[in-house]
């Protein structure tokens, strides 16, 4: 902080004119609190309300309460147990394939060579793209007729035939996990990028006056100095993989079968195509609370460096 | 330890992240080189290596039988409206976060870094609901408030700390010499923040341009953002891979072009507050 001089206000301003100096803050954050309120908070609540009805959106009239009714369905659909399990799955490879594709640029990228510069702005390229036009160009690279993937991997007899990867239920869900790491990594690779350059080049260099090996000193020095961004872009890469559908959307659509429905996207779905809201939006909050337990770590870690 | 040779830094520094950038770059460059191969090659003999069997014919389809400029008309619509609601709305809050301290602030604070993390899927239900109600659905502006949603808490929080970065001495000289408080900041601390400011704008302009759930779901028929566009290219009996390449490519360039020209500044922008830690 760059803060040096002068208390904030004068005690006798304060003393003069106490109404409109305390609510000052308040009024110059109106605008945005219920811009939010209406549109963030108002759904919500509707949601959670919504989630107790039988809601078939084009029959209104034959709406009605079920309380926690569809919350005991959930818990007998086998298809919400599977879409868990597949959230599961998705988040816990597709996190740490990004984290580590991320580490392996970022040591790389600190590193001195001429065109530098030049690579840090292409990698990034993945992250600008539209997440539509990702999941359609890997579904052409994944093509079972005519994908380029399948043409590689024949032509360096790595597989004998051409191999279906969005069609094939036990492959489909790690093919568009393949996917979203390929569109994650540079996140990664930025934010540990940066956390890199914070660390003092001297500690390496008494490291190695003392002999220490690379690995010794990537483990002792950069590790734990990365350490915090480490976990900040985790827990928010997460999050953000948690609640990411478009690209399995486009992708296949959670098919084949149930084979990559995860819980956001089954919600979706179930709203979208046969328009019962009232089921689907219990999905869509028995999955925030789920996610709501991480997201109360990272609140926690954020708030506690906004308070310095 | 010596310096390490040329020959060593190539070997151990410049060939893997060549590796690496082409792999970051290669689905992009396939899908340039598909959308530059007409219809017929690209169904006889696949995407073409050479020069010689490009053509401009896809984008040409594009440009002359959809309406795909349109489209583009409608996304930049939305992402240019979604990006003025969420600055005008942020700056003043912005300003307060860091400038007074006051009951609530934290909580305040939480709330929209909670929103940040609502999941899509929670908020487009009952969003569809209720504009369906007002009778919003299908409009720029439903489509704009819907990408504010994401807009706003990011824009709070970035300019928070841009305008936290800047000294409080200023804007109470500026008091102390007559300004009110929101002439201070209107004259002294928005054009200092004005770097931090267009940065964010931009990041809000390529979210909102490349968001697709809300444009399908909230939009669509009179309404047709790019993203929701692309998908329709998709043919009616068989995928034409060479219109669709062709307009993921249009469809991904604006947004493309504007990172690669900012991305210094943003990533620092961004990177700022989890380094700080």
């Amino acid at each position: 902080m760059t803060v040096i001089t002068s208390p904030p206000v004068s005690p006798d301003m304060v003393a003069r004119a106490p109404w409109s100096t305390r609510l000052m803050p308040y009024m110059l954050l109106a605008p945005a609190v219920l811009v939010t309120v209406f549109i963030v908070f108002m759904p919500m609540v509707q949601a959670v309300v919504t989630s107790f009805y039988d809601l078939i959106l084009w029959k209104p009239n034959a709406s009605r309460f079920v309380g926690f009714g569809n919350y005991v369905k959930l818990f007998a659909d086998p298809v919400f147990w599977t879409s868990l399990w597949n959230t599961a799955i998705w988040i816990g490879l597709t996190v740490p394939l990004q984290m580590g594709l991320g580490l392996i640029t970022a040591l790389l990228l600190n590193r001195e060579f001429p065109w530098r510069g030049l690579a840090r702005a292409l990698i990034i390229i993945p992250w600008a793209l539209p997440s539509v036009v990702i999941a359609l160009m890997w579904r052409w690279i994944y093509d079972p007729n005519t994908g380029v993937l399948n043409d590689i991997l024949i032509y360096l007899s790595i597989v004998q035939s051409a191999v279906p990867w969005l069609a094939d239920p036990s492959l489909a869900l790690y093919a568009v996990i393949a996917t979203l790491t390929w569109q994650g990594f540079p996140f990664f690779a930025v934010m540990i990028l940066a956390g890199l350059q914070g660390i003092p080049r001297s500690q390496y260099e008494a490291a190695s006056i003392d002999g220490a090996s690379a690995w010794r000193q990537f483990l002792h020095i950069t590790l734990p100095g990365i350490a915090p961004v480490l976990a900040t872009a985790g827990l928010l890469r997460v999050i953000w993989v948690a609640n990411s559908m478009d690209v399995i959307f486009v992708m296949t659509g959670g098919g084949p079968g149930y084979s990559t429905h995860t819980l956001p996207l089954y919600a979706f779905v179930r709203a979208r195509q046969n328009l019962d809201f009232g089921y689907g939006t219990a999905i869509a909050v028995t999955f925030t609370i789920l996610l709501g337990a991480i997201v109360a770590v990272y609140l926690a870690r954020t708030m506690r460096e906004v308070e310095r | 330890m010596n310096k390490p040779s040329t020959a060593r830094r190539i070997l151990t520094t410049d060939l893997p992240v060549l590796a690496i950038v082409i792999f970051a770059m290669a689905p992009f460059a396939w899908m340039v080189l598909t959308s530059l191969t007409p219809t017929a090659a690209l169904n006889a003999t696949g995407v073409s290596l050479s020069p010689a069997g490009w053509s401009l014919d896809n984008y040409v389809r594009l440009l002359r039988q959809t309406s795909f400029l349109g489209n583009m008309m409608d996304s930049l619509i939305i992402a240019a409206g979604t990006v003025v609601l969420g600055l005008v709305v942020a700056v003043t809050a912005a300003y307060a976060f860091s400038r007074f301290r006051f009951a609530g602030r934290k909580l305040l604070m939480l709330q929209f870094l909670l929103i940040n993390m609502f999941p899509v899927v929670l908020l487009i239900l009952p969003l569809f609901v209720l504009m369906k109600n007002v009778g919003i659905l299908d409009t720029h502006f439903g489509l704009i408030l819907a990408n504010a949603t994401v807009a706003i808490p990011f824009a709070v929080w970035m300019l928070t700390s841009y305008v936290g970065a800047i000294p409080k001495s200023l804007d109470e000289a500026a008091m102390i010499d007559g300004c009110s408080r929101l002439k201070a900041l209107w004259r002294v601390v928005l054009p200092l923040t004005m770097p931090g400011i267009i940065s964010t704008g931009i990041y809000i302009f390529i979210t909102a341009w490349n968001e697709y759930l809300y444009a399908l779901t909230l939009g669509g028929r009179n309404v047709r953002p790019v993203t929701v566009a692309i998908q329709t290219l998709i043919g009616e009996y068989q995928i034409e891979w060479g219109l669709l390449a062709a307009g993921a490519v249009v469809g991904a360039m604006p947004a493309t072009i504007l990172f690669l020209l900012v991305q210094r500044r943003l990533i620092g922008g961004l990177t700022q507050g989890a380094v700080k830690g």
